[in-house]
């Protein structure tokens, strides 16, 4: 017996190499780099630098709005939609689902072209309205991310809650308000955690749409264009406890998996 | 009433999401170098997508390293949810909190470091294709893992030790019972591994060839070019990548359709 689960735990052995030589290490040369300057010594430059520059902390809090509002917008959109979509009778349902899924299938880089050819319409000049068209963009790609996750669990909620509710008085609103929004919490904290990061992070959506307003993603653009490791490292590094905190803030109260969920 | 409101909804979804696409591919089928401008019907953006070289290279090599970094990802993944899933408790959630990175972090983050350990650290050159292959196979292992390990779970173990005690040898029983049992997980984590590589930016940028570009990279820098000949013919390629990915839906529901009916005939 020991030889046969010797042989089976073996196969995990590649992975565990791969993750730490790829995952773990590059964590931490990233805060070696960090906290080093350009000829190697110890320093906290980069750190004390990040935060008492104007601009860099402009950039965190306009980053922050981005992304706040963002997730808003997204969630405004997505919790009316979801619920429509779940809570529909047509038999055509996982069809009209797919449908609001497959924009996440066609490659990011070409939906924002498009969209940026439709705002240049609209707007004339995409560059008199920076703060409005990062977060039409950033909606733009991530809408999708956050109606999944919402739908699966409104989709799974048990209808006989429902009917409880109401046998026990409650009218529509009030079973929705203590009932179904409640249990639909787990979708709504995926679909934030799915769209706040990426919308603090993915510079290239107000590259395309011709913003010249930075987000945080943008800094670390900017200092590796510049071959400044130590500088990147530390915006990198100030990013990752910004994940780790939402991490551990959402622990728990998560739908499973919810990224690969929502691709597949 | 209200039904005309959830109509209204959806409707107002599908326009924000859809019409920008849509638009796009009326034009691509136009002479016009801006959306907005009447123009005749025309297919040369059509031809210059599938006669420039340039254009070629590019989507040929997105798709030849989405698939490479998928079936690496693949192996490795699957291999090591298996090995996690037999491992002891400590060892398999060390393996899952590994895993865990990648899946939550950013990728620019994940890019970035990556860089930074192979080709600052360790110095290997970018045109060697080694630190994207292993910068999109950090991308997309995690999301094998993820979908193999619920399937590992469902599996009935007995079946398992059955083969051994009929004398299968450990190798044979994991290729013959345990391998077909977790294959839906495998192939649905190809199937994300493959998306997730050709809708990557952020990885290629920090550790591609420069020589080298996926259909994100270039259209990122395409847009800030003026090119306007190469900026319609990427209207075209969206309009194909929409037309594919509509098959490709399409299919996927015929077949599960099918599957279900020969399901509810047994």
């Amino acid at each position: 017996m020991g030889k046969i689960s010797f042989s089976r735990k073996s196969l995990g052995i590649p992975y565990t190499l791969f993750l730490v030589l790829f995952v773990v290490a590059p964590l931490l040369v990233l805060i070696y780099y960090a906290f080093t300057n350009g000829q190697g010594q110890f320093t906290f430059a980069n750190l004390v630098g990040f935060f008492t520059n104007p601009n860099t902390l402009g950039t965190l809090f306009y980053s922050v709005a981005v992304a706040a509002t963002t997730t808003a917008v997204c969630l405004l959109l997505a919790y009316p939609t979801a619920y429509i979509l779940a809570k529909s009778k047509l038999k055509a349902k996982s069809v009209i689902v797919m449908t609001f899924i497959m924009p996440m299938w066609i490659n990011f880089s070409l939906r924002i072209t498009a969209l940026k050819e439709i705002l240049t319409l609209i707007e004339g000049n995409l560059a008199y309205y920076p703060f409005l068209n990062a977060v039409i963009g950033m909606t733009y790609d991530f809408l999708p991310f956050m109606i999944l996750p919402i739908y699966n669990t409104i989709v799974k909620l048990d209808e006989s809650l429902l009917e409880a509710a109401r046998d026990l008085g409650a009218n529509e609103t009030e079973a929705f308000l203590k009932v179904t929004l409640p249990l639909s919490v787990p979708g709504i904290v995926s679909g934030i955690a799915m769209v706040f990061l990426p919308a603090m992070t993915n510079y290239v959506v107000l590259d395309m749409l011709y913003n010249s307003t930075y987000i945080m993603g943008s800094l670390i653009g900017g200092y590796f264009a510049a071959y400044n490791w130590n500088g990147g490292s530390m915006i990198a590094l100030i990013l990752l406890a910004i994940i780790c905190l939402f991490t551990l803030l959402t622990r728990g109260a998560e739908e499973e998996n919810s990224r690969g969920g929502a691709l597949l | 009433m209200k039904k005309v409101w959830k109509g209204i909804v959806i409707l107002f979804v599908l326009l924000f999401l859809y019409l920008p696409i849509l638009l796009l591919a009326v034009y691509s089928f136009t002479d016009a170098t801006q959306i907005g401008a009447i123009r005749g019907f025309s297919l040369h953006n059509y031809v210059t997508l599938f006669t420039t070289p340039e254009l070629r290279d590019m989507i040929v090599g997105t798709i030849l390293l989405a698939f490479s970094s998928a079936v690496i990802a693949t192996i490795l993944g699957t291999a090591g949810a298996i090995g996690s899933f037999y491992s002891g408790k400590r060892m398999s959630s060390a393996i899952s909190t590994m895993n865990q990175v990648p899946v939550v972090n950013a990728d620019v983050v994940t890019g970035f470091s990556i860089c930074i350990l192979l080709v600052v650290v360790f110095g290997i050159s970018k045109d060697s294709f080694v630190p994207l292959i292993v910068g999109h196979v950090t991308l997309c292992a995690p999301f094998v893992f993820l979908s193999v390990i619920p399937k590992l779970k469902q599996m009935d173990s007995s079946i398992y030790e059955a083969a051994l005690d009929l004398g299968a040898t450990p190798a044979v029983a994991l290729r013959k019972i345990v391998l077909p049992q977790i294959m839906p997980g495998v192939i649905s984590g190809f199937a994300l591994a493959v998306t997730l590589s050709l809708d990557d930016y952020f990885v290629a940028t920090y550790t591609k060839p420069a020589t080298f570009d996926t259909i994100s990279t270039y259209v990122v820098n395409a847009t800030k070019g003026s090119q306007t000949t190469i900026k319609t013919a990427l209207w075209a390629l969206s309009t194909v990548i929409f037309l594919v990915v509509i098959l490709v839906v399409v299919l996927m529901n015929l077949k599960a359709k099918t599957e279900t009916s020969e399901r509810a005939e047994v």
